[in-house]
Formats: structure tokens, C-alpha cells, sequence
């Protein structure tokens, strides 16, 4: 019991934190928490298969899920803290205390009677007793849910796959276009010039040098500049660096 | 070990669930709350499970994490597709079929 009174706080609070946090991802993050300890609940009431199989799919798998679609769409997508529908939150609030108050009473009302235990039906192991019942009882629903993966499976696929509109450019293609641009407009042919690498800073954030002693902005990828982390060739070149680099940019 | 806390911790995470969804405009964070909502009654069934003294209350649960799974996967799947289409994944945005 000890267990329960030391996560059910993290727990709510966790939760909570879930939904009034704005970023999505931090809403992920304390999800993860929220399910890891539920997996120590479920531990701690004699059910070490289910422990097991929460730890794995909802906290491995279903969290993953989760936080890739999250860097798909944008880390960045924040919920805008303007009320669409005048009033939601509070008729939110009231809905919810209607809701946790009936539910209380509910829990308050009935009596759960003796707690027989799972010493009993897990005299066998907990994975045994649940297998039997798995491939016994429930045997036609476990079938049902193969299908039910396989549907969900190929209906993802199906949601998220995506047509092609321009045929696929050939590296031949490819090729020509850029001799074409060198030909057009003096574009240059090679690849981007690689960032510095110096007895000092071997790092992508460091510019490399033009002969006139220059740094290039094409060396330099787009994001570090804008993020302002850009770090200069020679000790005390940081300022003239960023400068000179803000010039060419703007 | 008392049921009732456990109970009450189950109720209590499915409201905040529950007003997770009705106030978050986000569809990836209205979606992590219908799973909380889910796991809250999971803890239930376990909980019940333990009470009883059979195992069933733990192959419900077993069963609500597969369903879990696979609505998760396609609902994820219509969010990228509701993303491409809209750049957006705010659950407003899509009222299309309102008009």
C-alpha cells in the first residue's frame, strides 16, 4: 500500500500536468509517467504479466508512436490558449465535477466485499493462469483481435501512404538540371563547401574560411544561423563572424 | 491491500482524461488523453481482478492494451494524413463537414 500512496500523487499530478501543459511533447513525457507507474500498480497487485506487457506496448510502442507523429507534424505545435467556443473551459470544469462526483459516489456507495486475492488463480504463474484463459475462454476474441491488428495495420497503411504526383527524377535527371543551372545562371556545380575544420573546432557550427579570410554562409547550415549559434574561426572573431554572416544573410 | 483506493485513482485519472478531451484543441494531445482514460480503466479491471480472485479482470485489460494499439495506430495515421492535407493538427480546423 505504501506503493500506491507513493505513486497515486505523481500519478494525478502527472495527469494533470498532461493536460494543461502546452507543448504536446511535454504532454508525452508526463503520459510516459502516468503509464510507468500504472505498470508498478499493476505490479504491485499480483498481475506481473500485465506489468510487463504496459512497460512494452504502451510506454515502448505506443508512447514511440506517439512522440514520432509529434516530430512529424512539428515539435513546435502548441495549442493556441484562445477559446474557440465561448465558455468551453468552464462547461468543461462542470461537466467534470458532475463526472468525478458521480463517480465517487459510485465508488463510495458500493461495497467491494471480501478481497479474495490472486494467490489462488496465480498458483500456477500469473503467465500460465492468463494463457489458459487466453487460449480457453477467450480463445474466439484473441482470434478476433489478430484480425482487428491486421485491419489496423493495413489501414494505417493505407491512411498514411502517399500517392506520387511528379514522376520520380532520374540521377541522370538530376545531373542535366545542374548543368543546366551552371549553364543559366553560374550556379556552382559541386557540392556545398563542408564547415571548418581547424586545430581548434572541428564542429559543424564553426564556418570555413574563404582565401580572403572571409567565413562562407554556404558552409554553415541555415538552421545554426538563424538559432544565432555560430561559432567563429579565430579567438576573438565571434562578433565580426556573426556580423559579417547577419550581412549576407539579410 | 483496500480496493477502494484503487478505485478512486482509476476515477479519478478517467476525469482528467475526460477533461483533457473536452478542452484540448490539439489532436495528438486529445488522443494521449483518451489513452489515459483507457489505462485509468485498466487499473479498474485489474483492480477487480485482484478482488475477485481470477484472472478475467487481467485478460480485459490484455485485451483493452491490443485495441489500444491498433486505434492508436490508425488514429495516428489519420492525423498525419489530416496534417498533410491542412498543415494543422488543431481538432477546430477540421469542420468541413459542419457546413
Amino acid at each position: 500500500m505504501i506503493v500506491f500512496w507513493v505513486l497515486a500523487p505523481i500519478m494525478v499530478v502527472a495527469a494533470l500536468g498532461m493536460v494543461m501543459v502546452r507543448k504536446a511533447v511535454h504532454s508525452a513525457l508526463l503520459l510516459a509517467v502516468v503509464m510507468i507507474c500504472l505498470a508498478v500498480l499493476y505490479a504491485v497487485q499480483n498481475a506481473p504479466f500485465l506489468f510487463a506487457v504496459q512497460i512494452i506496448v504502451y510506454t515502448g510502442a505506443i508512447l514511440m508512436l506517439f512522440l514520432f507523429v509529434l516530430m512529424l507534424v512539428g515539435v513546435d505545435s502548441s495549442d493556441s490558449l484562445v477559446e474557440t467556443i465561448k465558455g468551453q473551459r468552464l462547461a468543461a470544469s462542470v461537466v467534470a465535477v458532475l463526472f468525478g462526483v458521480m463517480i465517487a459516489i459510485f465508488v463510495a456507495q458500493t461495497s467491494v466485499g471480501v478481497i479474495v486475492g490472486l494467490q489462488g488463480a496465480n498458483e500456477q504463474g500469473n503467465v500460465t493462469g492468463i494463457a489458459y484463459l487466453l487460449f480457453g475462454r477467450y480463445v474466439f476474441a484473441f482470434e478476433v483481435s489478430a484480425a482487428l491488428l491486421i485491419t489496423a495495420a493495413l489501414g494505417a497503411m493505407v491512411l498514411a501512404h502517399q500517392e506520387r504526383l511528379t514522376p520520380r527524377v532520374s540521377q541522370r535527371q538530376l545531373a542535366e538540371q545542374r548543368m543546366r543551372d551552371y549553364s543559366d545562371s553560374g550556379k556552382h556545380l559541386g557540392p556545398l563547401p563542408t564547415p571548418g575544420v581547424y586545430a581548434r573546432h572541428n564542429a559543424v557550427d564553426t564556418p570555413a574560411l574563404l582565401p580572403d579570410g572571409t567565413p562562407s554562409t554556404l558552409s554553415l547550415s541555415r538552421s545554426l544561423q538563424a538559432r544565432g549559434n555560430v561559432r567563429a574561426a579565430r579567438v576573438g572573431d565571434v562578433e565580426s563572424t556573426v556580423e559579417q554572416m547577419k550581412g549576407v544573410d539579410d | 491491500m483496500d480496493a477502494t483506493p484503487f478505485l478512486t485513482l482509476s476515477a479519478l485519472l478517467f476525469t482528467i482524461g475526460a477533461v483533457g478531451v473536452l478542452v484540448r484543441r490539439n489532436a495528438i494531445v486529445v488522443f494521449m488523453c483518451v489513452e489515459l482514460m483507457l489505462n485509468a480503466t485498466n487499473l479498474a479491471l485489474v483492480t477487480f481482478a485482484r478482488v475477485h480472485g481470477q484472472l478475467d479482470g487481467q485478460v480485459a485489460a490484455f485485451f483493452v492494451m491490443v485495441v489500444a494499439a491498433a486505434e492508436v495506430v490508425v488514429g495516428l495515421a489519420i492525423i498525419v494524413s489530416i496534417f498533410r492535407a491542412r498543415r494543422s493538427i488543431s481538432v477546430d480546423d477540421a469542420s468541413l463537414l459542419k457546413y
